[in-house]
This record gives structure tokens, sequence and C-alpha cells, in this order.
């Protein structure tokens, strides 16, 4: 309960940023065509890619071997999720663009 | 100077994110956004290589290696899936994420134990103040729900995308609410005893990492039907929180910033998917829904089905005012898109009216259908969702429907016994007549009878998507 406390105060900025996020997420896809589900959750899949960043500190920083094999590995799979998500997620949408000409 | 720099870069990432987000969801502006969203993860993944402090030189080597194997193996698998098997490819690249945020975990957990005594909590550290040991509380459980998290979406995901590409069947064990329900509260349990230091036997973090894949292999083995994509939006969301663990876990705000919009959005779109099928997210959540299908309750359906010519078909169609085509998965899966749009072109040619009527689960996705039909031109304004499209059936004297069965089955509105009951559907029956392009008299996804097949209205057209709509439309032409 105390350490519960003690965290919110010591993170006070972080919560505000996490809660206001929460709100951005559900306001920026809120009035979504159903034509956009896909590509928006391919494109979503994409951006949560991000992990990556700790998966790149974690090679960054491996001193052990067991460190150095996880990490290498993560970076693999973090490097899938970035890469396949966008060119996934850009193949979806380039067709709606070759419709519009 | 170089922190600077980097939080800059940090900041740019997080911006960019938002204004991708916005702009895919916009079709004008959708393509360009996935672009913005993937130049900030470019900078955001560079500056954090080159600048972010304690990164050894001597590891570039691994880094870039991983880099340009996952570049590579990402590229090619994402360059060679088929337009139908985009749902699993989305699900399978999702579940990478969400392993890689388990493996962050493990790696931060056995970091701490080199450096800190962390599994002697309870005893205190002798002079260490209480702040510093709560701060060690609260790193713990972070990394614990990094973990839980990332496994179960790892594992669900995974299964999601063996069963979307029919590798996997489903399976229900007996009393499978009680044992999901039962492991999820275990799993949970252990990781907060352990974060709190009252467990203290360091390979417990195996236990929960074991525990939480077998929770995630559980919690999509009995889903089936049309339920998958909300499984999959879910899951995704998951790896969303799951990434923002590791921006607690290294107060870096493009990872905070990036899991949350994910994790808040697609919790969003799973809601939406899961109003426009008539079931609670709670339902979900427990890993309940979809599978009673399976067991076959549904009534066995007694009458006559009626089979046409594919020359009597093309005939109705011609001197039709009107005609909804119905797309759904067998249309994906026969790949009958580019035929489909062309016995459009020819029907209109003919003076009839054309328009498709969109379910919003039909597929294996939402948007699914409209993704393929944009593949092969069809025009967006041709493309009704089905609030639009059900008052137009009363007026429309042919709704072909090109492999769609659960989506125009009329037991989800009068057969409160039927696993489907209460999912919106598209009112066919009030048109004049309907076709039904099958391949044979099997059950949809979700493993019922259908009754529209043995209405009076109703023709059966049998055979591959493809074939047929070919032929309808060598018919059309030679009449």
């Amino acid at each position: 309960m105390e350490s519960i406390l003690s965290f919110i105060s010591d993170n006070q900025l972080m919560i505000y940023l996490v809660i206001l996020m929460i709100f951005v997420g559900i306001e920026l896809i809120e009035k979504v065509p159903s034509v956009l589900h896909t590509p928006l959750m391919s494109g979503a899949n994409a951006i949560h890619g991000v992990v990556i960043i700790g998966a790149i500190i974690i090679m960054g920083e491996a001193e052990s071997l067991y460190a150095t094999i996880l990490g290498f590995i993560a970076v693999i799979l973090g490097t899938l999720n970035v890469v396949g998500g966008f060119v996934v997620t850009d193949r979806m949408l380039e067709m709606f663009k070759k419709k519009k000409k | 100077m170089n922190q600077s720099i980097l939080n800059l870069i940090y900041l740019v990432g997080s911006l960019s994110f938002m204004i991708g987000l916005k702009m895919l969801s916009k079709p004008e502006s959708a393509r360009k956004g996935n672009l913005v969203a993937a130049f900030g993860m470019t900078i955001a993944i560079f500056g954090t290589i080159f600048l972010y402090d304690g990164i050894k030189t001597s590891n570039y080597i691994w880094i870039f290696g991983a880099l340009i194997i996952g570049t590579i193996i990402g590229t090619l698998m994402a360059k060679k899936v088929k337009m139908t098997g985009m749902p699993q490819m989305v699900s399978f690249f999702n579940g990478m994420g969400g392993a890689c945020a388990a493996i962050i975990s493990l790696v931060e957990y056995n970091h701490m134990g080199e450096t800190t005594d962390i599994f002697n909590f309870s005893e205190g550290f002798g002079d260490t103040p209480v702040a510093v040991i709560n701060g060690l509380k609260v790193k713990l459980g972070i990394i614990y729900l990094g973990l839980i998290i990332g496994s179960i979406s790892f594992a669900g995901s995974m299964i999601a995308f063996g069963k979307l590409d029919e590798k996997i069947k489903d399976k229900t064990l007996p009393l499978q609410k009680v044992i999901n329900i039962g492991m999820l509260l275990v799993i949970l349990g252990i990781g907060a005893a352990a974060s709190l230091g009252n467990i203290q036997w360091p390979n417990i973090i195996y236990v929960v990492l074991t525990l939480s894949l077998l929770y995630g292999v559980l919690f999509v083995m009995p889903i089936g039907g049309a339920d998958m994509p909300v499984v999959i939006s879910l899951l995704n969301s998951f790896t969303g929180v799951a990434a923002a663990m590791g921006g607690f876990l290294y107060d870096n705000k493009v990872m905070l910033f990036g899991g949350i919009l994910v994790g808040s959005a697609g919790t969003l779109l799973t809601v939406v998917m899961c109003k426009a099928m008539n079931r609670s997210l709670l339902n979900v959540l427990i890993g309940n829904f979809g599978g009673g299908a399976a067991t076959g309750e549904a009534k066995s359906m007694t009458g006559t089905i009626k089979e046409i010519t594919k020359a009597d078909a093309a005939v109705l169609m011609k001197y039709s005012k009107k005609v909804v085509i119905v797309p759904g998965y067998g249309l994906a899966v026969a790949q009958a898109q580019h035929i489909c749009h062309e016995l459009e072109e020819v029907l209109e040619a003919e003076g009839v009216e054309v328009k498709y009527a969109i379910h919003p689960v039909a597929g294996r996705m939402p948007g699914h259908m409209n993704v393929l039909l944009a593949e092969s031109n069809v025009s967006y304004d041709k493309l009704l969702e089905m609030d639009d499209i059900n008052p137009e059936f009363k007026t429309t004297d042919v709704v072909l429907i090109v492999g769609a069965n659960d989506v125009v089955n009329p037991a989800a509105k009068n057969d409160p016994a039927s696993p489907i009951y209460g999912m919106p559907i598209l009112d066919v029956e009030d048109a004049a007549h309907t076709i039904v392009l099958k391949r044979s008299m099997k059950a949809g996804y979700a493993g019922i009878e259908n009754e529209l097949f043995y209405s009076p209205k109703n023709s059966m057209l049998f055979g591959d998507a493809k074939k047929t709509l070919t032929d309808l439309v060598s018919e059309l032409k030679s009449l």
C-alpha cells in the first residue's frame, strides 16, 4: 500500500501522461470508418513495435551470454514486428490509393 | 548533450505516432499516416542505438545483425503474403512484439538479480531507505506485468495465427471457464507476491512465464468463428500495454507513448467490434464465446433447398433493377474479388444498379472485404455498411451472396438457442430473391446451419466462387 502511494507521488507526471494518452488514443480513432479498421489495426500493430527500443537497450547493455542471446532474439522479434507491421499496412493502403485514380 | 538530442528525437517520434494514427483514420491520408509513423519509429530506433547512454559500441554488431535479419525476414513475409492471409499476418507480427516484451522483462529481471539482492525484501536491505525498497518493488511489479502480458499476447497470437491459417482446430476443455479464470488469478497472484518480496525463489519468474504462455494458449483455443477478429484486436492492445511497461521500466517516453496509444486505441477498436457482434468485452476476457458453436446445439433444418443454373441466375440478374452483392470469406479464399468487380461492371452496362453490402465482421477481420474489393478497383461509394444497406434490401431484386454465411443467417434474429443469436445481420431476406454462391452445403465458420438456404425465395449456386462468377460473367455477355 505504502509503496503504491509513494510510487504515485513519485511518478505523478508519468501517470498524468498515461491517463491523457488513453484519452488521446480513444479520441484519435473514434470516428474511423469501418473501411479502415483492418489497416488501422495493422498500423497500430506496427506502432507497438516500439517495444524494440527496450530490446535495443538490453542488447546494447548486454554483458552476460544470457543477456546477449536473449537480447539478440528480442531485437530480431521487435524488428519483425516493426518492419512487417509497416510493410503489411502499406500494402493494404496501397490498394486504396490505386483506386482513387 | 546526447541525452537531450535523444529526448528531442523521442518527442518527435511520439508526435509522429500520434499524427500517423490520426492520419490512418482517414481514407485520403491513411497511407501517408503509415509512413509518418514509420518515420517516427526509424528515428527512435537509430536515436537509441547511437545516443542512448549505456549502449556499448562492441555490441553494435549484434544490434545491426539482428536488425538486418529481422528486416529481411519481416519484409519478405509481409510482401509474400496474399491479401487473404493479412489477418493472420497481423496476428503473427503482433505475437513477435509480445515475445519481445516478455524477453525484455526476463533480461531485466536477471539484471536486477545481479545488481541488487532483490530476493530478500522482507528482511530489508539493512540501511537501505524504504523509498528505495519501494522503488524496487514497483520495478519488479512492472517487470512481471510486462512478462505476463507479453507472453499471453505471444502465445495467444500464435494460436490465432494457426487457427486463421487453419492449422489449428477449435478445442474446448471441460470447465474451460473455471480453469481460465483460476489460471489468470494464480498468475497475477504469484506475480504480485513475488513483486512484494513474499516469494524468494529467483526462478519463480520462469513459473510465471510458463503459466502465462499456457494461459495465452487456453485463452484463444476455444474461440472460433467470427470472433477471431476481436481476439486479434484485443491481443494487439495487450502488446501495446506490454510495450508501455517497457516505457515505465526505462523511463522511456516514446515507448510509453506508443504503447499506451495502441493499448487504448486497440481496446476501443475491440469494443467497437464487440458491439458489432453483440458481445460484451467481459465475455471476451473470460475466453468463453464462439466456442459453443462447435458443440453443435443448433437445431437441424428441415425443408428443401433449390438450385439454380448459371444461365437462369444470369437472366435473373440482367432483368433486375437493383442487385446487391454480399461478399464473405469465400470470396477472399477463391481470390474472386477481380471477377466480382467485372460482374459488377457487366451488370452496370446493362443498366442494373449494383451495390455491395459489407457486414462489419465479414471475412476474418473488420474491413477485410473493403481491402479486398479496393484491390480490384471497386469504387468506395458502392461499398455500403450494414446500417446503410439494410433498409435498401426491401427494394432490391436480387441479392448475390458470395461465400458469406453467418452474416446473413436469420437465426441471429429469431433463434435464441443459436450461438450467434443477437448478432446484427444483413437483412437479405427482405429482398425479392437471394442467390447463395457456395462451394457446398457445409456450415459456415461458426459451425451452424443457415435457414436462409431453405427459404422459398432463395436459390443455391454451388461451386468455387471465382469459377462460378467467371461463368456468370460469360453467360451475361452472351445473353
